[in-house]
């Protein structure tokens, strides 16, 4: 049938696009297919894009849960995995893969108000721990991307052997830890899920899913069972990975069903038909009660622990022979007292209360800046840290790829106007203190920020940052000398938008 | 004096003299069958030296376990084959290769008979003027090269920082007179220096000579097409001043960087395409040892060979040897003219100047720059045609060549560096100036 292909179809180039957006670190692919991130339900919540959201009520309220199964890049990769899973489970279960299962309303509506209430008071973790965009979001950023980068560099060689630009190699690292195992563990639990029960994460957890279903049990098309064509074979039933067919009443539970259009396919006695349906058919109202299904796993929250902010300058080597680099250590970010967070953001606090933890910046970044936070406040939600590069003032990527509107779209021009952060200098470790010249910081400054003066009786020149003009782009922090601690550090300003 | 008139007036043009066989008293390479290696004699003491020394600086070298090491197996192939064809000068210093190059040049050699090659080694106190480091690292080498005699010992870069920085090596503390004794004890056979710096300070050092202060049996300069008449006028001598002066008094002269560091045998493409149309199926850096064989004076060319191509290369010029022509002569010095043209740092990638104590990769940036600038890989203006695809070229291949974290924006400007450059390269600001190149291509305000 038709409606089937078409789902599938669309269903692929959604997911594919998606996932491809999420793993692009060129930033090549993202005037194509921007728009695919901009329709998911919860980023166009907090953009308050409310004609992408009027849209996608509407098609729940004329269609039913067509998003879900085309749309939704997570409830197409449970679909895969389903796929699979009642493949396995056909062989060894006598061709019924899934059967009836009533709606576990209580687990299922106190999880959305969680949900609700989390977002409305601002646990963003929560939020973003549960959203199905998010979810995808992070499993193909932590746990794909670096495959794919892997991919690339193993190209870049050979591209540099042949001496091609066509590839260059790319930094792969765990931008943090806490959310590299969330990431890992919502994987694992989704898989378990979906192979076991196909769609139970979507009709039971998926607060998406259950907003949507408000407006799907209205549905003006939808499946509808003739109960006097069927003959109760009930293979419709055993097909359904949403376990919302119930043969035994003839009944549909269109709050769960997501339009797979599979059952009809099912049917050889033209039973069920995809059709107007307004106000006819009902959905089971019997209750029953809920079962755990394993989510607490996924509330373990693991913050990572703090960097032990050793601040060792290195010391200048000194030279005996010809040759060889000096051993550099790595840089440590340093505690800042407010986050960083990239220009174009509001407000750290906007910024936060709209972020959606969806990993598209972090996954675009190409200067390795943007990462998720640790934590507990903000966990999962990205932030800025200069260790192995700095907020380039060209680049204005992750406020191009933004879907919900923490970060707005700005020009190259208007990022001088964000003032995100502010530098600050310890002169223990500055080197220019010591009357070693230097100066780095200061002839790197876009700003022009910093100015090297005499300030003492001696003539050593030093730092010094005048605050009204510093952006906070890290460019001090990243290039200054001194390791594995810089002398001058960035931390967040609240209100960074400069109005002048 | 232009090279050809000096050619001229020295009456010894290479040409000629092969053709009237051997001549005591000048070094050019008179006694040679075609067909062999060049061979040149040191008049005072008849060494028969082969013209092409193996300068031990560039050697191949391998990672291990992280640490770059020197690959023995590839040197003692390529020493192997180098004395195979004649090559018996070799050219090392304690502290080339982080201080690895002398012991892989003694356990290459040493497989050999001792009176089968010459060894050049050096002084190379940089760190430490105290007397009793200085003659620990004389003490050494010896070991290191395996041997109780060298046959060419040399004060190592001497003339930067002026006479003050040559007494505080060398006079102040005795190594210098500790030299001299070991000459005349013998373990020294050719006692010599090795120039960097200003002409007043090459003056002083013939003085010496000239006065009896200190006898020189050789010494070794910097000279090549390019800086025969070309060379950096705030930092360098013109080679062609060097060359007369140690003429005029018949010292034996060891020519270094006849390639500028790779550089002459890397030319930009219109010189090549000009090289090429003359000799078809000559490389371009035959063109460059050509040119130092061609001055009668010279006893060896020293080049540092990291592989066996530029060995083969090099036996192949110097055992079907022939000096320049006048004409060839001149097109060089045209060849030469045009160079200053390109905005190259004149980096000859020695590494003296590492490690930066910051860790910056200064030959790699300069290398990496210079390649890009002579290979055409080098955006000018954004307004190009091909912008967009030179700077992506440039900035891809600069990331592939240089640690971003070693990269040229790294650099502080501490000045540690100038010292150690024999180029006298002002190193922080050559940096600073690629990294605003780099900065413009970026942002796209070239």
């Amino acid at each position: 049938m038709m409606l089937r292909k078409l789902r599938i179809t669309f269903g692929i180039l959604f997911f594919a696009g998606i996932t491809l957006l999420l793993l692009d670190f060129t930033g090549a692919l993202h005037c194509w297919l921007g728009w695919m991130a901009r329709i998911q339900f919860l980023p166009a919540v907090m953009a308050l894009n409310v004609a992408v959201i009027a849209a996608l009520v509407l098609i729940s309220l004329i269609f039913g849960r067509i998003y879900c199964s085309v749309i939704c890049p997570l409830g197409i990769f449970q679909d895969c995995i389903a796929h699979m899973g009642a493949a396995s489970k056909r062989r060894h279960n006598n061709n019924k893969p899934y059967s009836w299962s009533p709606e576990k309303r209580w687990l299922r509506y106190i999880v959305w108000g969680l949900f609700v209430a989390a977002l409305v008071i601002g646990i963003h973790a929560f939020v973003a721990l549960l959203a199905p965009y998010s979810a995808w979001g992070r499993i193909v950023q932590n746990l794909f991307q670096p495959i794919t980068l892997l991919g690339n560099n193993l190209l870049a060689a050979i591209a540099e052997r042949t001496g091609s630009y066509a590839f260059y190699s790319r930094e792969v690292w765990i931008h943090s830890l806490p959310t590299f195992v969330i990431a890992a563990v919502t994987l694992t639990v989704l898989i378990v899920l979906a192979w076991r029960g196909g769609r139970t994460y979507c009709n039971t957890v998926c607060p998406v899913g259950t907003t949507l279903s408000f407006f799907s049990r209205f549905a003006m098309f939808r499946p509808v069972i003739d109960a006097d064509k069927c003959r109760n074979c009930k293979k419709c039933e055993h097909d359904c990975k949403a376990s919302c067919i119930n043969i035994a009443e003839h009944k549909i539970d269109y709050s769960r069903c997501v339009d797979c259009f599979n059952c009809l396919e099912d049917c050889q006695f033209d039973a069920l038909k995809y059709r107007f349906a307004w106000g006819c058919g009902s959905t089971d109202k019997k209750a029953d009660t809920p079962q755990p299904e394993g989510q607490n796993a996924r509330r373990a929250f693991i913050t990572g622990a703090a960097l032990a902010a050793g601040s060792i300058a290195l010391s200048a080597q000194e030279k005996k022979t010809d040759g060889g680099l000096a051993v550099l250590l790595d840089k440590k970010a340093p505690e800042r007292e407010v986050p960083i967070t990239p220009p174009g953001t509001k407000s750290v606090k906007d910024f936060y209360s709209r972020c959606t933890a969806c990993q598209l910046c972090v996954a675009t970044c190409p200067n390795n800046v943007l990462r998720p936070s640790a934590s507990l406040e903000h966990l999962m939600q990205p932030e800025m840290s200069y260790e192995r590069g700095y907020c380039r003032p060209e680049c204005t990527r992750c406020s191009e790829v933004c879907p919900s509107g923490a970060i707005t779209q700005i020009t190259r021009e208007e990022k001088t106007r964000y003032h995100v952060g502010l530098a600050h200098i310890n002169r223990e470790l500055c080197v220019a203190e010591n009357g070693t010249h230097c100066g780095n910081c200061a002839r790197h400054c876009p700003a022009a920020a910093i100015e090297m003066v005499h300030t003492g009786e001696d003539e050593n020149q030093r730092p010094v940052i005048n605050e009204n003009l510093c952006i906070g782009c890290g460019a001090c922090e990243n290039l200054c000398p001194v390791r594995p601690l810089s002398a001058i550090t960035v931390t967040g300003r609240h209100n960074h938008l400069n109005e002048n | 004096m232009d090279r050809r008139d000096f050619i001229k007036i020295s009456g010894a043009g290479a040409l000629t003299l092969a053709a009237t066989g051997c001549k005591p008293g000048k070094t050019t390479g008179d006694c040679n069958l075609p067909g062999q290696m060049e061979y040149r004699i040191n008049p005072a003491i008849g060494d028969k030296v082969s013209l092409l020394g193996f300068g031990c600086m560039r050697w191949p070298m391998i990672d291990k376990d992280g640490v770059q090491v020197i690959d023995q197996d590839a040197v003692n192939e390529m020493v192997d084959y180098a004395m195979e064809h004649g090559v018996n000068y070799f050219d090392t210093s304690p502290a080339y290769l982080q201080g690895q190059s002398e012991k892989a040049a003694g356990i290459a050699l040493s497989r050999h008979p001792r009176d089968s090659y010459f060894i050049a080694t050096k002084l190379s106190n940089f760190g430490d003027f105290n007397k009793e480091a200085s003659l620990k690292m004389y003490r050494d080498s010896f070991e290191q090269l395996r041997t109780d005699y060298f046959d060419y010992y040399l004060l190592h870069a001497i003339g930067r920082g002026g006479v003050e920085a040559f007494n505080e090596r060398y006079v102040n503390n005795g190594p210098l007179d500790f030299v001299k004794t070991e000459r005349e004890k013998g373990r020294i056979r050719n006692l010599g220096f090795s120039f960097h710096g200003t002409r007043e300070m090459f003056d002083y050092f013939l003085q010496l000579h000239d006065n009896g202060g200190i006898h020189w049996d050789f010494c070794q300069i910097q000279m090549n097409y390019k800086d025969w008449t070309h060379a950096d006028p705030k930092r360098n001598v013109n080679a062609d001043y060097l060359y007369v002066e140690l003429d005029k008094r018949e010292i034996p002269i060891v020519i270094m960087e006849p390639l500028l560091g790779g550089r002459l045998a890397n030319v930009p493409d219109g010189i090549a395409r000009q090289m090429k149309e003359r000799e078809p199926d000559k490389s371009l850096a035959s063109w460059a040892f050509r040119f130092c064989g061609s001055f009668p004076r010279v006893l060896c060319i020293l080049s540092g060979m990291a592989s066996m191509d530029p060995l083969l290369d090099n036996i192949d010029t110097f055992t079907h040897f022939k000096p320049l022509s006048d004409e060839e002569l001149d097109f060089l010095e045209r060849m030469a003219k045009w160079m200053e043209e390109y905005p190259i740092v004149n980096c000859n990638y020695c590494n003296y100047c590492m490690p930066c104590p910051w860790g910056v990769d200064i030959p790699g940036i300069f290398r990496h720059y210079n390649d890009s600038v002579t290979e055409g890989r080098y955006p000018q203006t954004h307004q190009q045609a091909d912008y967009k695809k030179l700077k992506r070229a440039y900035l891809v291949s600069y990331d592939r060549a240089v640690e971003t974290i070693r990269q040229a924006d790294h650099c502080i400007s501490c000045r540690d560096c100038i010292a150690h450059c024999p180029q006298g390269i002002s190193i922080p600001r050559e940096l600073r100036r690629i990294s605003r190149y780099i900065e413009s291509l970026k942002q796209d305000t070239l």
